[in-house]
């Protein structure tokens, strides 16, 4: 999935892919992590009347998705204007 | 003035809204026909988005599944927000700076091959007629409790409605409408979810409700709902149920599934640049997730008002139970529609609701001389009757009714125009007749629409009885076919043709084979559909996770060892990668 061209091209691909990749690792851990896996532990834990895992399955996780969409869509734009690849 | 005049009010007025902005937004050209023109505001196709992706099944159906399923529930919640990410990050922005017609169109011209093309069309038409069934139902259902029409007088009406908008106006008359739509479903579910969480808890945001105490006491709703259901007998509320690798199978395939879906990624071909497919996507999660929070609320509060319904005199306690002449007049009334029943089968006049198959519950009747559960409640009312539950005013009542018809018209609509899009551009345009002109094909793109209406409107009328288990189908289809062939166009340069043809196929092959083999939908299934028969312990609603993963790995296997892509190919994903020179918008 890499490019081995050292153009300005491949530089704004692993940037982007960079970005994707942190996004991705947040929204693992934050549903899968949070609210499934770890779902337990994270239930002893109370967020009002919330258990805390309980609360990232049914509420963080979404909150956390659309934090992380609003992310990217900045940074792409601004790796756009970057790496000169901005629609004009 | 009465519910039944109201409701066909406030019902008419939505249905004489819709009308108007179809004909104010009728399409003339293919392009305007099949993507608007790519000349949607990004929130407008956000919300668009929004209502095309919030069906039947979310707005009627979702809450109840919660309510009965406590943290199981989390599944669709979590499944049906987190394929956004996946979306945005991983399709939508170069989908749309490739800027073609359809989903097949982009398949059939990354991996250079009409067959490829052939394949995706024919996922695509299972995965959106399976839908269209279901959302037909939903309008069968809101008709027949709240308009007191029969089925089939309410189907027409609905098939006509979206006629009218979707066969004049594409997906331009579509986009708008839908803008609406989303406003009447939103408006109509958040009202009642805004009393109730008020009237039990006494804070009226009910993501905040769902987290406090009940009203008067100190005793958070949680854990008052955890007691309440296993005193009943029932899983506990916010733990158990599934297997932690189910939730995560099924989650998974979910999320992609819902990232594969072509209605809803044919969505960010209608925007005007790269940048505002991205931003589109975050607007259509703040659209979705408006919903998708409170859904949890409304499931908990249902379940809590249910159970206190049935047992008046204490939850669980020998006489507690509600006697059946003393029953809610919103019972009565939603008995009519058969969604729920009780049955008297020990003969004491009372209605004892609990679980008889769980040992707990078992010890209780022996306990107490009760000879079986004698409710029976169908998860598709919790959100539909919740308004009378709660003793609301008639007003909301006849919301919840335009909303409901809302979310299934709009869905329904965004499902037509993919299928007749991919009949009259995919297969027609470019495999039978090619060289039709644009207004014969535009004309082609109307009649498929109208023959795709007539079909759903016979499937919402004689619903096959596998419709609940194709949702299944579906999402799995969307996860082990499309999204993986997408995602590896734009992401992988190395896998060609052959890669992409065989791992759609083999994704596919064992998906289906998967579900037919455990709930035999044409046939008698092979296995009884329990934990100890599956594949890692995965059920048929998850498979489609292992089935992305088969596809992935048969793809890759076979481009390595076939002709890689050809230059232009190469070229193409390049061009794909980088924002610059999208094409210009027209404006409406």
């Amino acid at each position: 999935m890499s490019d081995k061209v050292p153009t300005s091209a491949g530089a704004y691909w692993r940037a982007n892919l960079k970005t994707v990749l942190i996004c991705l690792v947040i929204w693992f851990i934050v549903s899968y992590g949070f609210g499934i896996i770890l779902v337990d532990v994270l239930n002893n834990i109370r967020l009002g009347g919330y258990p805390l895992g309980f609360w990232f399955a049914q509420q963080g996780s979404i909150y956390t998705f659309l934090a992380l969409i609003i992310f990217y869509a900045w940074r792409m734009n601004q790796l756009d204007r970057e790496f000169d690849v901005d629609e004009q | 003035m009465d519910l039944q005049t109201l409701t066909y009010l406030v019902v008419g007025a939505t249905f004489a809204l819709y009308i108007g902005i179809a004909i104010w937004s009728r399409a003339a050209t293919t392009g305007e026909f099949y993507i608007a023109g790519k000349g949607v505001n990004p929130v407008a196709n956000g919300m668009a988005t929004g209502a095309d992706w919030m069906s039947a099944a979310s707005f009627i159906s979702m809450a109840g599944l919660i309510a009965f399923l406590g943290y199981g529930g989390s599944v669709y919640l979590m499944g049906w927000t987190g394929g956004y990410v996946l979306l945005a990050m991983l399709l939508a922005p170069y989908l749309r700076k490739y800027g073609k017609f359809t989903v097949p169109e982009f398949i059939g011209d990354r991996y250079y091959s009409q067959t490829a093309r052939a394949v995706a069309v024919i996922c695509l038409i299972f995965i959106s007629f399976t839908y269209v069934a279901g959302q037909m139902r939903g309008v069968g259902i809101v008709f027949s409790r709240f308009l007191e029409v029969d089925l089939l007088t309410g189907l027409i009406i609905g098939m006509g409605v979206v006629f009218v908008y979707a066969v004049l106006g594409g997906m331009k008359g579509i986009t708008y409408t839908q803008v609406a739509q989303y406003v009447v479903l939103i408006t109509a579910y958040i009202i009642p979810a805004i009393f109730i969480s008020f009237q039990i808890t006494g804070n009226p945001i009910p993501q905040l409700g769902l987290g406090s105490t009940i009203s008067g006491t100190d005793v958070y709703l949680f854990d008052r709902l955890d007691q309440v259901v296993t005193d009943l007998g029932f899983n506990e509320y916010t733990a158990g149920g599934k297997s932690a690798i189910d939730i995560f199978a099924i989650t998974a395939a979910l999320m992609v599934g819902t990232a594969g879906l072509p209605h809803v990624i044919v969505r960010f071909f209608t925007v005007p640049r790269v940048r505002d497919a991205r931003s589109s996507a975050g607007w259509a999660l703040f659209f979705i997730a408006l919903l998708y929070t409170v859904a949890p609320a409304v499931g908990a509060m249902a379940r809590y008002n249910l159970t206190a319904t049935a047992w008046p005199g204490g939850v669980a306690t020998a006489e507690g139970a509600m006697s059946i002449e003393d029953r809610p007049d919103w019972m009565k009334r939603w008995e009519q529609t058969g969604l729920i029943r009780f049955e008297d089968k020990n003969g004491d006049g009372l209605i004892q609701y609990y679980n008889e198959a769980s040992p707990s519950g078992q010890a209780l009747a022996a306990q107490h001389g009760w000879a079986g559960n004698e409710l029976r409640v169908d998860n598709d009312i919790m959100v539909l009757a919740n308004p009378e539950i709660a003793g609301l005013p008639n007003w909301v009542i006849a919301l919840v009714a335009a909303g409901g018809i809302a979310a299934a018209l709009s869905t329904a609509a965004g499902l037509l125009l993919v299928i007749s899009s991919a009949i009259s551009h995919d297969l027609l345009k470019s495999m039978i007749a090619r060289n039709i002109t644009e207004k014969q094909e535009l004309m082609a793109g109307r009649t498929a629409a109208a023959v795709a209406i007539l079909i759903a409107g016979y499937l919402g009328y004689n619903p096959p009885g596998f419709v609940a288990e194709v949702v299944a189908f579906a999402f799995g289809l969307a996860a082990s076919s499309l999204f993986p062939a997408i995602m590896m166009g734009i992401f992988s340069k190395t896998v060609n043709r052959e890669g992409a043809i065989a791992g759609m196929i083999a994704g596919l092959a064992f998906t289906m084979g998967y579900i037919l083999y455990f709930k035999g939908i044409f046939i008698t299934p092979l296995a009884a559909n329990i934990p100890e028969n599956w594949l890692f312990g995965i059920s048929p609603e998850g498979i489609g996770f292992v089935g992305m993963i088969i596809n992935f790995a048969v793809a890759y296997g076979v481009s390595k060892v076939t002709a890689p892509p050809p230059a232009r190919i190469q070229e193409l994903i390049e061009s794909i990668r980088s924002p610059r020179g999208a094409g210009a918008a027209i404006d409406h």
